[in-house]
């Protein structure tokens, strides 16, 4: 068990900053049916604001809102240049617009960081060291779950009993018809976005406090991640996104410490270097999900029509 | 439009194919022309090899986004597998313990090249079968994700430890036969003909042409049907599961000879590098160039290639009018700029340089002017 829990752990803190970023994912596809794969990069970009705004000298309790108040405008931004324009097109050029947004966000941080890892500022409380039976680990770990939890019942019941949460149930269900019935699409997706880009900015302080640094492409294996688990748990569910997120993030950790598990525990001998498998282990998982049960675990069942 | 529905109608080649054939012939000329002349080590070669390895690659992608209707990002997986079997296979015996410094190498035979380059396009398109056996009865986004995991997968693969006596682990591959090594040298070592160039625009020329082939013949126009309507091409007795596992498994084994292509220009490869950043490259190109246009897809990776190696180098570097420091440029920006014109193209020319149109369609009657020099001068 102690070796277990160090993983566990991690696993569940991981999952948290993961589900942060799958509900802009499932949100996003639920509305417009689109692979947000430039929402990987915004993440990412919340990260290098951070690290520059502390450089300018402000205080944590200004430069935290900042963030996230920049990376909701650049969500907002990114909806209304890049994919607004495109909603008569057909669905492959919109995705493809989203890959040269994230190409575009990449660049960017490129060029502004000179292509150098960046270190991220320490945030007083969270980074703190605590004692959790035996393992030792840090205080964001412990918050992150809880903090993951809070924001996603606020976001439910916004969905469930605000006019806004009402607008999108009735976009994500049919498109057109709610246009016709005088629902406002243009917000209601800037909405999603907004919403998305701000959980994104806070999943991120999460995450690259644990982390520590911050790069153009850090943004890219998360985003996927995260998009995976949205999948998994059913694209357009926010529960599903979350439960998703949770199950991938522990999986994954757990086989980072597999090696050490099994050889503990004395099923093998000598190591056998699984933790490459890691990653790759989201993705087999995405591929069964998608073959076994195509509308994820809590995914609405949806026909084709001709 | 009707005309073209009647399949056996025999079309003679009429005067704009035997243009564009004559063009095509000029530019595989011109490059070995200026092969001789220029020094080798300018950047234009570097451009012409690149970006005729990515022409065939964005071609075979343009076989399956573009002609099929299979949005699959699987790209780089395949690409991966076709530069390391090619490099496995290809490299000297004298080399081998050299290069698998950590490992036994578990290899013991040595191909000639071409015989590599086509083991590689196999190789690929056997994965690409039992990739396609679950894959392919998804569609569109889940498709695409789900092929892109895919190449991810394969990426850890290659790189596991225990995998290190085939594919050497993490660590690079080199010393196997590379582009420069088709120069013709004389007794003394001195280069008596210059072949580096002319090879991958050969290779490429080949399977793009075969690709084409495809593309005209009964399956080619099953694969567009599939694209236009799934349902409807069902209905008109096209076997779905069997065309697409072909489109398939096809854009797989050029996406593996375009692979060992790549191996070939970059002299060492490595898993890592084969990220789905490459598969997104290679998308872009075959929307610069037009999805659905074949001569699109290598016009778009030509210019691709120059403006991200070439000419839009100078933004990186600090410039001057007159004493004037231009602001803004340094290392990076280069990128920027790119990635500006990328999004414009994207969202204000989604027909691409080519549409759908083909080259000899530049000189069939339609008014609409085109400009066929921008090939020509590559």
């Amino acid at each position: 068990m102690s070796t277990v829990l160090p993983y566990l752990l991690s696993g569940i803190s991981v999952g948290g900053q993961y589900a942060l970023i799958a509900i802009g994912y499932t949100m996003v596809y639920g509305i417009l049916r689109l692979i947000n794969f430039a929402h990987g990069d915004v993440f990412m970009v919340a990260g290098i604001l951070m690290v520059y705004l502390n450089a300018t000298g402000l205080p944590l309790y200004v430069t935290l809102p900042l963030t996230m108040v920049i990376t909701v405008i650049i969500g907002f931004l990114i909806e209304r240049v890049a994919y607004k324009p495109l909603r008569n097109a057909p669905r492959m050029s919109i995705m493809i617009s989203a890959i040269g947004v994230s190409y575009f966000l990449q660049n960017m941080v490129l060029y502004v960081t000179g292509g150098l890892n960046k270190v991220y500022p320490t945030i007083p409380w969270i980074s703190q060291s605590v004692n959790v039976f035996g393992a030792t680990t840090r205080m964001v770990t412990l918050i992150t779950p809880v903090l993951t939890l809070i924001l996603v019942v606020l976001l439910v019941l916004l969905i469930n009993h605000t006019k806004v949460g009402m607008a999108m149930r009735a976009v994500s269900k049919d498109f057109e018809t709610s246009q016709l019935m005088g629902v406002k699409i243009n917000s209601v997706i800037s909405t999603t976005f907004v919403i998305g880009s701000f959980l994104a900015a806070v999943g991120s302080i999460l995450y690259f406090t644990n982390y520590n640094t911050v790069i153009q492409t850090s943004g890219a294996m998360p985003g996927l991640k995260a998009f995976v688990a949205a999948v998994f748990g059913g694209i357009g569910s926010i529960p599903g996104a979350v439960v998703g997120a949770f199950i991938i993030g522990i999986c994954e950790n757990l086989i980072k410490g597999l090696d050490l598990i099994l050889l503990k525990a004395g099923v093998i001998r000598q190591t056998l270097d699984l933790t490459t498998f890691s990653d790759a282990f989201t993705f087999a998982l995405l591929i069964v999900i998608l073959i076994v049960k195509p509308t994820g675990l809590f995914g609405e069942k949806t026909t084709d029509k001709v | 439009m009707q005309k073209g529905w009647t399949v056996s109608q025999k079309k003679r080649p009429d005067a704009a194919t035997w243009i564009a054939a004559g063009i095509i012939l000029a530019v595989y000329v011109a490059v070995f022309v200026l092969e001789q002349i220029i020094p080798p080590t300018t950047m234009l070669f570097t451009v012409l090899k690149k970006g005729a390895t990515y022409a065939l690659v964005a071609v075979s992608m343009n076989l399956l986004n573009g002609f099929t209707g299979l949005f699959s990002l699987g790209q780089a997986g395949f690409m991966l597998i076709g530069a390391y079997v090619y490099a496995i296979f290809s490299m000297s015996s004298e080399v081998r313990d050299r290069v698998y410094q950590y490992f036994d190498c578990a290899i013991g035979i040595t191909l000639p090249v071409i015989p590599a380059i086509l083991l590689a396009g196999l190789v690929a398109a056997a994965f690409a079968f039992l990739i396609g056996l679950p894959v392919l009865r998804l569609k569109s986004d889940y498709l695409a994700i789900a092929t892109l995991g895919f190449a991810e997968i394969i990426r850890a693969v290659f790189q596991w430890k225990k995998l290190g006596p085939v594919t050497n682990g993490s660590n690079m591959l080199k010393d196997y036969p590379t582009f420069n090594d088709f120069n013709i040298v004389n007794a003394e070592g001195k280069v008596v003909l210059y072949l580096s160039t002319l090879v991958p625009f050969l290779i490429a020329g080949v399977c793009i042409a075969a690709i084409v082939l495809l593309i005209n013949s009964t399956y080619g126009r099953s694969f567009k049907a599939i694209r236009d309507d799934e349902v409807a091409a069902e209905a008109m007795g096209i076997n779905l599961a069997r065309h697409k596992q072909l489109a398939f498994c096809i854009s797989s084994f050029f996406a593996g000879v375009g692979g060992a292509m790549l191996a070939m220009f970059t002299n060492t490869i490595q898993a890592k590098s084969f990220t789905s950043a490459m598969t997104y490259e290679i998308l872009l190109i075959v929307v610069i160039g037009g999805i659905g246009s074949v001569t699109g897809s290598c016009i778009g990776s030509f210019l691709f290639v120059a403006c991200s190696e070439w000419w839009l180098r100078f933004l990186d570097q600090k410039q001057y009018i007159g004493t004037w420091e231009v602001p803004l440029l340094r290392n990076g920006f280069r990128l920027v700029v790119f990635s500006v014109i990328i999004m414009v193209v994207v969202l204000f020319y989604r027909q691409g340089l080519m549409g759908m149109r083909e080259l000899p369609d530049l000189f069939r009657k339609k008014k609409r002017s085109a400009k066929p020099g921008k090939e020509a001068a590559q």
